[in-house]
Order: C-alpha cells, then sequence, then structure tokens
C-alpha cells in the first residue's frame, strides 16, 4: 500500500518508507520493543543523542584522561596509549606534572594570554566593519536586501583555506598592495605586512566576518522602526535614537556575533600559521606543535583542556542566548 | 531624515564588499597569470590549469574530499534532522539541555580541541573493540559528520520554530500516524533547508584542515591538506587555478539553486493563495447555510 498516485515521486518514496516503518512497527518485533517500553519517540531521539555522547562528549573525557597520564610512558611515539592503558591497570594515579609543566613554562602562558588578546582585538574590528554592515542591510529595501545577505553568504561557500591564502598575495612585500603604493609614489620601500601580528588581525577579521554580520543583521532586520519614529516624533536626533534606542535593542545580536568570532578564533590554527610571524605564539598552533611535531600526547591534552576550561563560560553562555533565541522564534 | 546617513549606510556597504571580493577576486585574476610570481603580471595563460590537472597528488586527493564530503554531509543531515525534530517538536524533557549543548557547542568549538579529541577517542577505540582499524576514510567521515551535523541541527530547528505547525497538527487530526505526518507534511516543507544544509556540510566538509589532520591516517590526505603542505611554502599558481575552479562551482550552484528556490517559493506562494480562496469560499457556503 504505497502513497497514492497524485503524490510527486519524492513524496511516493517517504510514504514507501512511512509504510516499512509502520510494518516493522506492526510485527512481533515492534510489539516486544513496546512492551519494553520502547517508544517512536525514544528511538527518534536516541540516535542522535547516542552519536554526539560517543563522537563529542566522550573524547573530551578521554583528553581529560590523557592530560593526567605520566608524559614519560606516554612519550614514545609509537602507540603511546597501549602502555598508558597497562599502567592504569597497575594503578590508577593522576599526575598533574602535564599541568606544572604548563603554569611553569612561560611559553604556554604567553600563548595564552596572546591568543586572547589576538582574538579579542579581531572581535572588536569585527564589530565594527560588521555592524554598519549589518544596518546598512538591515535597512536597505526588502528587495535588495536578500541578494546582499548572499553576497555576505557567499564567500562563506568558498574555501576558507584558499581565502586565507589570497591574502599571502595581497600582503606579501611584492604583493597587491606594496606594489600598488610603490607604483602611486606613496612608498619606496615595501612595508612588511605578511608574518605580521596586523596580517593575522586582516585574516581573522576577514574570515569571520560573515558570523558577526549575520546575527546582527538578524537582529536588526525584526527590531520595531516605529520606535525610531516615535523617538524622531518626540524630537530625538537621529544619531542620538540610534544610541538610545537601536544599540541596546541590538545587544543580544552583538553578544551572539561577538562569540561566534571570539570563541573560535582563540585556538584558530591555520591564519597565524599562514599569515603570522613563525614565532608568534598562539595557543592552537602550540598545541598543534606538542602534538604532531613534539608528539607528546599527554601535553597537547593539558594545553586543550586548559583552553577548553577557559572557553566553557563563553561556550555555556553562547548556548544560553541560542536557546533562547529560538525559544523567541518559536513563540513568533 | 534618512537621505543625510543614506550615503554613510552605502559606503559600508561598498567598503565590506570591497573587503570580503577583492581577495577573491584577485585569486581569480592570477590564476590566468603567465609568471610563476603571482603578483607580477606577465600576460594571460592557462598554463596553471593544465599544470592542475596534470598533477595526480591533487587529482587522488581531490578524490577523496569530495567522497568524505559527500558521504558525511548525507549521513549529517539525517542525524542533523533527527536532533531538529527533537529540539524544536518533542517539547521539555528530561536531557534535552544536554542534547541542545552537544548540538551548539561543535559550532563555536575551536578545531585543534575537536581534533584532538576525537583523535584520542579512535586510538582509545581501536585498542578496546579494535575498531577502526587504523585511521584513514572512515575516522576522517566520522568527524565530518560530528562536525557538520551541528549547522544541519542550526539549520532544521530554526525552520521548524518558524514554520507554522498547523499542517502537522491537522494531519494528526485527520488521523495520520506521527512518521506519516512526518514523511508528507514535515519534510515536505523543511526540504529547501535540508538542501541547504546538505550543500553546507558538504561545502564545510570539503574545506576542513585542522579536524581531518588529527584525524586522517598516513595515506588519506584530503585536498585542503595538500593545499596546506603547498602554500606553507608560499604563493603557487596552480593553487590559484584550483580556487578559481571551486569559486566558478559555487557561482553557478549558487544561481541554479536561487532560480529553483524562487520557482519553488511561486509555487508555495501560488498554492496558499488557491487554499485561502477555497476556504473563503467555504466560509462563504456556510454563511449562506
Amino acid at each position: 500500500m504505497s502513497g497514492p498516485g497524485y503524490l510527486p515521486l519524492g513524496q511516493r518514496i517517504t510514504a514507501a518508507i512511512e509504510d516499512l516503518l509502520h510494518a516493522v512497527v506492526q510485527s512481533p518485533v515492534g510489539h516486544r520493543l513496546r512492551r519494553w517500553g520502547v517508544t517512536g519517540r525514544a528511538l527518534v531521539t536516541s540516535v542522535p543523542y547516542l552519536w554526539l555522547v560517543l563522537f563529542f562528549l566522550v573524547p573530551f573525557v578521554i583528553v581529560l584522561k590523557i592530560s593526567f597520564s605520566d608524559s614519560q610512558i606516554a612519550m614514545p611515539p609509537y602507540e603511546p596509549l597501549l602502555q598508558w592503558a597497562s599502567d592504569k591497570v597497575l594503578q590508577i594515579k593522576l599526575d598533574f606534572s602535564n599541568y606544572a609543566f604548563l603554569i611553569e613554562d612561560n611559553l604556554y602562558w604567553k600563548a595564552y594570554l596572546n591568543s586572547i588578546w589576538v582574538a579579542a582585538v579581531s572581535t572588536v574590528l569585527c564589530l565594527l566593519i560588521g555592524y554598519p554592515m549589518a544596518y546598512a542591510i538591515a535597512r536597505s529595501q526588502a528587495s535588495t536586501r536578500n541578494i546582499l545577505l548572499l553576497l555576505v553568504i557567499l564567500p562563506f561557500w568558498t574555501s576558507f583555506l584558499l581565502r586565507v591564502y589570497a591574502w599571502i598575495g595581497i600582503l606579501k612585500n611584492n604583493g597587491l598592495i606594496n606594489n600598488a603604493l610603490i607604483a602611486l609614489g606613496i612608498i619606496d620601500e615595501p612595508i612588511r605586512m605578511l608574518q605580521t601580528d596586523f596580517a593575522v588581525y586582516v585574516g581573522i577579521v576577514y574570515s569571520y566576518l560573515p558570523f558577526m554580520i549575520l546575527p546582527l543583521y538578524a537582529n536588526l532586520e525584526k527590531m520595531d522602526l516605529t520606535l525610531l519614529e516615535a523617538a524622531a516624533d518626540l524630537g530625538c536626533k537621529p544619531w542620538k535614537a540610534f544610541l538610545k534606542v537601536t544599540l541596546p535593542l541590538s545587544i543580544p545580536g552583538i553578544v551572539a556575533g561577538c562569540l561566534l568570532v571570539f570563541i573560535p578564533a582563540v585556538g584558530e590554527f591555520v591564519i597565524p600559521s599562514l599569515l603570522g610571524d613563525p614565532g608568534m605564539l598562539m595557543i592552537g598552533k602550540v598545541l598543534w606543535t606538542e602534538f604532531f611535531n613534539n608528539r607528546d600526547w599527554p601535553v597537547a591534552s593539558a594545553v586543550a583542556t586548559a583552553l577548553l576550561l577557559f572557553l566553557v563560560i563563553p561556550i555555556m553562555y553562547f548556548q544560553r542566548a541560542q536557546d533562547a533565541e529560538s525559544a523567541a522564534g518559536a513563540r513568533r | 531624515m534618512m537621505h543625510g546617513r543614506s550615503w554613510f549606510r552605502t559606503l559600508a556597504l561598498v567598503l565590506g564588499f570591497a573587503f570580503l571580493y577583492v581577495p577573491i577576486i584577485s585569486l581569480v585574476v592570477y590564476s590566468f597569470n603567465e609568471s610563476r610570481l603571482v603578483t607580477v603580471w606577465g600576460g594571460f595563460s592557462t598554463k596553471w590549469y593544465g599544470a592542475l590537472i596534470g598533477n595526480q597528488q591533487i587529482l587522488d586527493a581531490a578524490w577523496l574530499s569530495l567522497n568524505v564530503a559527500a558521504v558525511s554531509a548525507t549521513v549529517a543531515v539525517v542525524l542533523g534532522t533527527l536532533a531538529g525534530m527533537v529540539l524544536a517538536r518533542f517539547g521539555p524533557f528530561r536531557g534535552r539541555t544536554f542534547l541542545s549543548g552537544m548540538t551548539t557547542a561543535p559550532l563555536v568549538m575551536p578545531e585543534v580541541i575537536t581534533g584532538l579529541s576525537l583523535l584520542l577517542l579512535f586510538v582509545t577505540m581501536e585498542q578496546l573493540i579494535g575498531w577502526p582499524a587504523g585511521r584513514g576514510m572512515t575516522t576522517i567521515i566520522i568527524a565530518h559528520i560530528t562536525l557538520t551535523m551541528a549547522y544541519v541541527t542550526v539549520i532544521v530547528q530554526s525552520r521548524l520554530s518558524q514554520m507554522d505547525d498547523s499542517l502537522e497538527e491537522a494531519a494528526q487530526d485527520l488521523g495520520a500516524r506521527p512518521a506519516k505526518v512526518f514523511f508528507l507534511v514535515t519534510l515536505p516543507i523543511i526540504f529547501p533547508a535540508l538542501m541547504s544544509g546538505w550543500l553546507l556540510a558538504f561545502t564545510l566538509s570539503l574545506d576542513d584542515l585542522v579536524i581531518t589532520s588529527f584525524v586522517a591516517g598516513p595515506g588519506s590526505s584530503t585536498l585542503p591538506m595538500v593545499v596546506f603542505s603547498k602554500v606553507r611554502l608560499g604563493v603557487s599558481p596552480d593553487i590559484n587555478a584550483l580556487a578559481t575552479i571551486l569559486i566558478a562551482i559555487v557561482a553557478v550552484g549558487v544561481v541554479i539553486a536561487g532560480f529553483s528556490m524562487g520557482r519553488q517559493q511561486k509555487i508555495r506562494d501560488r498554492d496558499a493563495q488557491m487554499a485561502l480562496a477555497a476556504n473563503q469560499e467555504m466560509v462563504e457556503s456556510m454563511k449562506k447555510a
């Protein structure tokens, strides 16, 4: 009993799937499952739930565990975990030496602080560039709005890696900017821009700008414009109305956008390693080096755990904001 | 009043879009450059495209990446749709906050952390149950599913919470089983969201470098891994050619998607109008009666 003949092909297929599911539910297996209290709802919920627990939550527990394991035992590059596992059989001991190592060595402190600083500066720059753009898009004609929005999202669909790569050609000593400035006679010697902090800021702002614009746009677009009319009627100047009405109302969008940029930027690896100075300390690079070059898995795990501990508060804040947003969406 | 500020808004848009698009345009322009020095113009040439097609390493990596992206995007859409459905339609249940946390956290989690933790999971699992044996395509696909299903979940969840659920309720009232309501009412309505979710998952998977580097074994280099090892040594024009091809594919895809979505929107608008008209007629006839 497949779906009625007048349905389009796609829906006939989905109807057939549903029939199949129904047959399973009606079968003895289905009856037995229901007697055990397994409902369709529970099954639907459990599939993504189990996937995320196994491949997202459990891995963090393992990272935490390995960060407490002895780096001496785990140091050999070949199957370090096997030895760690047999060690656990003998005795379970928490070894804080990896963390002590992080605290004692200045390099890690500097890398953490520098990463936070770079991410914070980039987030502010992103906001300063992204807010006017989101505002302009939200206040433009309804017909052009979708095209402008598409133009914001479009770079996101092309490769992130290749877009960062493009900046090498623009910023390097004989690159686009220096060539143009020399041709115009503004400078004689090329300015060193590649392999500086400036290049890293440009790279992060460039790559994460859509993440800033989209939540800001979503917020500004649904704002009630009659509030601004009321302010104008009461004699409020446009810039003052912006500061007193628009800006405070857009704070949820600002928060969402800033968190979407800041949190991943702290752990950024690709941008500092392609555009930044080779000696620039960023925690994502340090973790990468510990893991791939030094093959010290316990220290890499300790670096990851410390980074996660720092980021857990902004991540939870982001999640709560996200939840409030979707609850508001459901009410509308 | 608005005119005074419109120049400012235009300026913000012009400068902002210039910032976003000049690098992409420069990639395309210099892919046709004869000179090996990427930024010195040496005349028009398509020789870097030839060099790209002759590069077996890049072709193999691209083939692997396309396979990984197709499989992981498909699984991610299934899992993400289930998660989005649970979060948007199943109401409060024990562990709901936990599920929603696990679906939004991968969106912002620094990739080095996700990559390292997944690798350690795979190594531990191999010791405990012997699967996955070694690292390669399977582990890359699992990692990409976990990353991209978060994006699909967010898209599906927001589409469902914006959607009017009266159609679903009507179907239920008429006696349709829950699964039937989902497959015949909900799924067709959210289908555009699933398509954009699939495309986003596909591109994210095709593009991922950091997580992939952690979970890929020797001999399974994806396209971003090959590109990264090349561009680390400096600019190379065949990478520009590769970028141009990718940009062309995205541009064509966006135009096609735009047209088909516009058409579907028109069909939906027409259907909605017809439904409205029928409703009006019914109300009129009831009034007469």
